[in-house]
């Protein structure tokens, strides 16, 4: 199925989860990111049990401690 | 308040805005902003908001000008080294522009002094370097029901947002809580190309002026994402979020708490592959 990450639009299997999608994208630490969905912020502990939806828009947001 | 002879010609190009004008320039010289932390992202807002006519800038900072903070932190020179952040950027304001108000804190923004300080101004500029700061202004700034911009920068890229709390997308609305200790980089372990910083920082003290200005649109419910490599601005909407432990509809934060403060781990490499 197709989603978009990021603006940029991918491929990828039917019935994926968020987790799954976190390490098909090789995103290292899933920790320090935040997903959106269709502009709703997802809950983290449901990473594992979200599955996405054909053209579902999914951002992933990066915790960005700097400043000084 | 009525403008002098010499503030009509300092303020001449905001006068001359429709937006702005004499009535505009008037609200900036009474409105109050505060400015935590006189760093990479404090620095270049301290010093527009001063040339702007701010009326009242307050900068709170504990640290030290160091050498190493002289690639970004463009409120501070050479002569500052060893000098009091807070100090230092005050004296650059002061430099700029005398109708400016400056109160300095020489000390780190605390869940002790936070609600005391912030409760004296307007709106908030996060110019932070950590978490448990940037979570601690978020959540004060909750509770003293004051507008604040929220920035971070790592490498090559920034984002930034600007929140009206209990009315737009607020910081623990998009990130919860903060990262477990470890697992986030900071600049001076993962770097920080500098003039990121000015970018990001000026955009903060945009916000500030328009906010103190009530005109045009504020950079709320919409996470500004900078990437100075690809040179893309990406514009984010993120709706408020109603298991928000801060602003959500049952909230676990209640009090102010000083979050333990996120350690690098040297190797850690989160946003390598983005
Ligand atoms: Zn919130």
């Amino acid at each position: 199925m197709k989603l978009e990450i990021n603006g940029l639009s991918i491929e990828t299997p039917a019935n994926t989860t968020v987790s799954q999608l976190l390490s098909i994208q090789k995103v290292k630490m899933p920790d320090m990111v935040s997903v959106e969905i269709n502009e709703s912020i997802l809950d983290r502990k449901t990473f594992g049990t979200t599955i996405l939806k054909e053209g579902d828009k999914v951002e992933f947001l990066y915790f960005m401690g700097g400043g000084k | 308040m009525n403008l002098s002879e010499k503030q009509i010609e300092r303020y001449s190009r905001h006068i001359i805005l429709p937006e702005v004008g004499g009535k505009g320039q008037e609200k900036l010289l009474a409105g109050r902003i505060l400015i935590v932390g006189a760093g990479g992202l404090g620095s270049p807002s301290a010093l527009y908001l001063a040339a702007a006519g701010v009326g009242t800038i307050g900068i709170i900072d504990g640290d030290l000008v160091d050498l190493s903070n002289l690639q970004r932190q463009i409120a501070h020179s050479n002569a500052d080294l060893g000098k009091s952040k807070a100090i230092s950027s005050a004296e650059a304001m002061q430099a700029i522009n005398e109708d400016v108000n400056v109160r300095i804190y020489q000390e780190r923004l605390t869940a002790e002094n936070a609600l005391t300080v912030i409760n004296d101004y307007d709106f908030i500029i996060d110019g932070t370097d950590n978490f448990s700061s940037k979570f601690l202004i978020s959540d004060a700034c909750h509770f003293a029901g004051k507008a604040y911009s929220h920035a971070g920068i790592l490498r090559f890229e920034g984002q930034t947002i600007t929140v009206k709390p209990g009315e737009t997308t607020c910081y623990r609305c998009i990130f919860g809580a903060p990262p477990p200790a470890g697992a986030a980089p900071s600049c001076s372990q993962a770097g920080v190309l500098g003039v990121l910083a000015g970018v990001i920082g000026t955009i903060q003290a945009t916000e500030a002026i328009k906010y103190i200005l009530g005109i045009g649109d504020l950079l709320t419910n919409r996470l500004l994402v900078y990437n100075a490599l690809k040179m893309s601005f990406r514009l984010l909407e993120v709706r408020r979020n109603a298991n928000c432990p801060l602003c959500g509809t049952n909230p676990s934060v209640t009090e102010l708490i000083e979050g333990e403060q996120a350690v690098c781990d040297l190797n850690c490499d989160c946003t390598k592959t983005r």
